[in-house]
């Protein structure tokens, strides 16, 4: 069973790769979403038994690597950690696939992005049923790829090429990190095996090992590495400039792959390697940091966007920031219920962009939209169900996780709990802000597009709403059900082995006796923020631009991401392209080049023309050649010669 | 009585000379008391003399032997270079055959000259004294200045005789004087007297200049730089079936002649004569490589592409070892080999309105004449010493044999300058294959052309798989040398 959960997609994605042409369109739609089903549906039946039943796995696929000491199984590891992202990434991308027949129908490429989508889904379930870091690796770098071709899948486009390579040489930088870490984890402990690891991980915690003539500790620096890992596929703070472009590509994708799953395979990450975390202080210590100003930063980005997706995008990272604060402050449970929830509400709010985008005729831009909730009603009430989510309000799905999150924050032990606990709360108000803000613009007020597009608008088909409505039950219910399980009362009994907390932590408690204040906060500015957007949005139209033009050096800094990417530009890819530029044209043109094979030729065509110049025909010449060959000859041996 | 019968010299070991002798004047008389035009025949009779002296030369399985008072010797090596010559020659003779009908220089005296410059060749090849070299030198020397200017009409082929004729003569002149510097310090001009004299106490000056001017004279007959300007004039000017005799025979004489002087006459000198011919080897390939570059007629780069070859196969003399002279054998016979190809390539260059030896007028042959653009590209790949072809082995055994005896410059000038001369091998190839096609060549390709072409390819291209034979046959020819 869990064999065909993680092989059905890469049989889907066989299929519609290599014989795309010969079953068409259609035949690539219906192999690869019905293979994406069974596999959705079997990974709920894996989930109930796992997740209720106890029951954990270990199946053994083939010997991959054994080289030496160095070993790796293909092996799945079957535990509620795995459990939980089968249920998330199968039935996500199942959605995403039935999703994409409407979306994609007027595509020419078909087969190809199903093969895509498939690929990727492949590449995530290895990487979430990985039993060492080897095989977790190969899922990491697949879901990369996968990302990549998905992202650039319109190259015609010049925008799309360019955030594909974007998306991709950031990622290197964090995937840079977590080959160190891993590398490091052989080096130390001498085993890449999960279970191995772990359980030389405690003997380790106080030691350190010599690299260039310093002291480093062990823990902390496997710690630090695979955070940074985790931070470029989870666009964190710093590398997290790739997302908001990787937009580019067709917005299923977006759902699927920059919202609901591989972007959370960070958070995936350290909630597995948790036995690790736990026993480095500071390196949680910097998780939590990282985490908490990712989910300021971006959330404040995200106030002054204008471009749908972008606005969503914003979201996104900032909701994962708030995952690795969570996770920073040892509430590892939290943070996977909040990936859990998450996925279902961000899904829905993309692919009901999707619709929204679908409507308007490929047009994003929400300041041309306004005033369409009476002519696509039905993505209108999905968009809001997603906004109420992700929001927070009562007994959706959100109120659950990202609540809990906050009063994890303020539970917390480390020098950064109380600077997490501010971030988030102040994030929480800026996220209701810029959620409702989309709302409005989107579908309240007079419409700003064209007659033309208005006059198309139209709800979009059967087979890209059913997967809205799924989702949406999703987000209302999810958190509902499951708090309980995830973070509530029978979170022992549910997660069982599968997280590891070290003796002082308690927060799984600690997070249920906080204030009444402190749980009360989100919800109340929650609240304040969706006024405050009806405000400047509704109210007061002209506010918003008022505001803009008296705090104008707020407002650029804003719109231009807090010009992180002028500065990137600045300092890596301008010296970047320079220093190319000089070995290109400086080293290998004129040096290498120069010196070498055209130097060599050009001197060889020098000599020639002086040894033809000698040939002058004269029979006089010809003669004093020779006697001179001669005197010289004599000459030499008149004067010793060489003996 | 007795003394009578005993002075008499014994002529079997000089069979092959005495043939080709009678048999040039046989032909000589047959051709101007015939009737016209019996040039044809007389060519015919020449190729069968060939291939009975060839026959003789097979046939004779004696050792060593001396004869006409020591100035003649017959042993494995003359027999060796023997064969090589004819094989020269007579592919000479055979191309001439349809090109002298076309050019109007169909006169019988041609093959009698080559017959008579082949003579010429064999008495250079089995001379064991001064007086003999001379002898053979100068007739073999005489019959090529009438040759090279054979087609008297043309201006560049009267040029080019009287060229090679005046300088032959200056290089006569100091070949002349270094013998004589030999024998005034000697008093013997046979080769193992000398070698005999110089062996007991310090070598004179004298015989030094005179070892220097004896190889200037030869040098000048490989024609190994600086004694090589006439060779791209005379090639250029000099009707192409005899150029094709230049580049092949004579220069196998001549080298045969130098190293039975240097191993007989001069072994005691190793140590002078190997620096003469480092140096001469070493001016030849980078001359002959660097010169080639910039030739765009094709007669003229084999001009260079022939004084590149000697220098290569004077590196195995220069080593001075029995393994330097079997890789200066096995060396000469590639080379011949691959000549005959390449210039029967060059012959068939022929438009509507004459000859053409542009390396442009190539282009575009690969699609005209697959096969023959094949053949001479292989050529031209074993030329530039490619392997597995027949021309990578033939410089393979000479820089080994430079390596063995020490001379490690030497070889690793003798490589790079064979990189160097690729790429004017190369230089063909890609213009056969990748230019923009010229004008066809006349067709049909006359049948002997097309027989030597099919050999020299086959040989070139399949030498590795056996070469048993004549490295056997070098080993020996090269041990009769150095009893």
């Amino acid at each position: 069973m869990y064999s065909a959960i993680v092989f059905l997609p890469l049989l889907g994605f066989l299929t519609a790769g290599l014989f795309g042409r010969v079953i068409g369109a259609r035949g690539a739609q219906l192999v690869t979403s019905s293979f994406l089903v069974i596999s959705a549906l079997l990974s709920m039946i894996a989930f109930y038994k796992v997740g209720f039943g106890g029951e954990l796995t270990r199946v053994h696929v083939l010997t991959w690597i054994d080289s030496g000491t160095f070993e790796a199984d293909w092996r799945l590891r079957i535990d509620t950690l795995t459990a939980v992202m089968l249920v998330v990434v199968t039935s996500v991308s199942s959605l995403v696939h039935i999703y994409s027949i409407g979306y994609m129908s007027h595509d020419p490429h078909q087969p190809r992005f199903f093969a895509y989508l498939s690929l990727f889904t492949f590449a995530m379930l290895t990487l979430v049923t990985a039993d060492n870091f080897i095989q977790l690796f190969f899922g990491w770098e697949g879901v990369g790829l996968a990302s990549y071709l998905l992202i650039g899948f319109w190259y015609q486009k010049p925008s799309a090429n360019a955030a594909a390579i974007k998306a991709f040489v950031v990622n290197r930088v964090g995937d840079f990190g977590l080959i160190l870490g891993i590398a490091t984890i052989f080096f130390t402990i001498g085993s890449v095996d999960y279970d191995t690891v772990f359980a030389a991980i405690p003997a380790m915690a106080e030691k350190s090992f010599s690299f260039l003539g310093h002291e480093v500790p062990i823990v902390t620096t496997i710690s630090l590495l695979l955070f940074m890992g985790a931070m470029g596929k989870s666009a964190q703070f710093m590398l997290h400039t790739w997302l908001p472009d990787a937009m580019e590509g067709p917005t299923p994708v977006s759902a699927l792959i920059h919202a609901a799953t591989m972007v959370t395979a960070g958070v995936f990450l350290v909630a597995r390697c948790s036995p690790i975390f736990e026993f480095s202080p500071f390196a949680l210590t910097v998780v939590t940091f990282i985490g908490a100003t990712t989910a300021f930063f971006a959330a404040t980005v995200g106030l002054v966007q204008n471009d749908i997706k972008r606005v969503i995008a914003y979201s996104t990272c900032s909701q994962l920031g708030y995952m690795f604060a969570a996770l920073g402050v040892g509430a590892y449970e939290v943070a996977i219920f909040h990936l859990f929830t998450h996925a279902f509400f961000k899904a829905l709010l993309f692919l009901g962009s999707g619709s929204v985008i679908h409507a308007m005729g490929d047009e994003q831009d929400m300041r041309k939209m306004g005033g369409l909730y009476k002519m696509i009603p039905m993505t209108y009430v999905m968009m809001v169900i997603g906004t109420l989510a992700l929001t927070g309000f009562p007994f959706t799905a959100g109120y659950f996780s990202k609540d809990a999150i906050i009063e994890a924050t303020y539970a917390g032990h480390n020098a950064m709990h109380s600077y997490a606990f501010l971030m988030t709360t102040v994030a929480a108000f800026l996220t209701s802000f810029y959620s409702w803000r989309l709302i409005f613009m989107t579908f309240h007020g007079e419409t700003r597009a064209s007659s033309e597009t208005i006059s198309h608008v139209h709800e979009s088909p059967m087979v890209m709403m059913i997967p809205l409505v799924l989702l949406s039950v999703g987000a209302l219910l999810a958190g509902l059900i499951f708090a309980r399980f995830f973070i509530g009362d029978l979170h022992e009994a549910f997660w069982l082995e599968a997280i590891y907390r070290g003796a002082e932590n308690h927060i799984m408690h600690a997070m249920h006796e906080v204030p009444e204040w402190a749980a009360t906060l989100p919800t109340l500015l929650m609240a304040l923020g969706f006024g405050l957007a009806y405000l400047f949005y509704i109210s007061r139209p002209d506010l918003p631009r008022e505001l803009a033009r008296t705090q104008e050096p707020l407002y650029l800094f804003l719109l231009n991401k807090w010009y992180f990417d002028e500065i990137y530009n600045f300092i890596f890819v301008r010296p970047a392209f320079w220093i190319g530029r000089v070995l290109w044209k400086q080293g290998d043109g004129r040096i290498i080049d120069g010196m070498g094979p055209d130097g060599i030729s050009a001197r060889v065509l020098d000599i020639t023309r002086g040894v033809v110049r000698l040939q002058s025909g004269y029979l006089y010449h010809y003669a004093f050649a020779m006697l001179l060959g001669v005197a010289a000859l004599a000459t030499y041996f008149m004067l010793g010669g060489v003996h | 009585m007795e003394h009578v019968i005993t002075t008499l010299p014994a002529f079997g070991p000089a069979m092959p000379e005495i043939l080709l002798g009678i048999g040039a004047i046989v032909l000589l008389m047959f051709g101007a008391y015939g009737r016209e035009n019996e040039t044809r025949i007389v060519l015919i009779g020449a190729i069968i003399l060939f291939l009975v002296a060839a026959l003789v030369i097979l046939g004779d399985e004696a050792g060593r032997v001396e004869t006409f008072g020591g100035m003649f010797v017959s042993d494995a090596f003359t027999r060796f270079m023997k064969l090589l010559i004819l094989f020269g020659s007579g592919t000479a003779m055979m191309m001439s055959h349809s090109f002298i009908k076309q050019e109007g220089m169909e006169r019988f005296e041609f093959p009698v000259l080559m017959i008579l410059a082949t003579l010429g060749m064999f008495m250079m090849v089995s001379a064991n004294g001064l007086m003999a070299v001379y002898l053979g030198l100068e007739l073999q020397s005489l019959a090529l200045y009438v040759i090279a200017a054979f087609n008297r009409d043309n201006a560049r082929s009267s040029e080019a005789g009287l060229k090679y004729f005046v300088l032959g003569a200056l290089s006569s002149g100091m070949l002349l004087y270094g013998m004589s510097l030999v024998y005034g310090f000697t008093g013997t001009v046979a080769f193992e007297p000398i070698a005999n004299l110089l062996a007991n106490g310090e070598t004179p000056i004298g015989v030094v200049f005179g070892l220097v001017f004896i190889l200037a004279g030869l040098a000048f007959k490989i024609s190994a730089v600086p004694f090589h300007m006439w060779t791209p004039d005379v090639y250029e000017g000099a009707p192409t079936p005899v150029t094709a005799f230049f580049a092949g025979a004579p220069k196998v004489a001549a080298m045969a002649l130098i190293i039975r002087i240097l191993f007989t006459a001069f072994p005691t000198m190793l140590a002078e004569w190997q620096q003469i011919v480092v140096f001469v080897a070493i001016a030849s390939m980078v001359l002959g490589a660097f010169a080639a570059i910039g030739q765009n007629n094709i007669k003229r780069l084999m001009a260079y592409s022939s004084i590149a070859h000697m220098g290569f196969a004077m590196v195995g003399l220069a080593a001075g070892t029995e393994t330097g002279v079997r890789g200066v054998l096995i060396y000469l016979v590639i080379y011949v080999v691959m000549n005959a190809g390449v210039f029967c390539c060059i012959l068939l260059m022929r438009r509507k309105e004459g000859m053409v030896e542009s390396i442009d007028d190539l282009a575009g042959l690969s699609r005209n004449q697959p096969m023959i653009a094949f053949a001479l590209a292989m050529l031209m790949f074993s030329l530039a010493g490619v392997p597995p072809l027949a021309g990578f082995f033939g410089k393979f055994y000479v820089f080994m044999a430079a390596v063995q005896a020490g001379l490690w410059p030497l070889a690793i000038i003798g490589v790079l300058s064979s990189v160097v001369g690729a790429f004017y091998y190369l230089r063909i190839v890609k213009i056969m294959y990748f230019d923009e096609p010229a004008e066809a060549f006349v067709k049909p390709v006359p049948g002997e052309i097309n027989a030597i072409l099919t050999v020299s390819g086959i040989f070139t291209m399949f030498f590795f798989i056996y070469p048993a034979p004549l490295l056997v046959a070098a080993q020996y020819a090269a041990a009769a040398l150095t009893p």
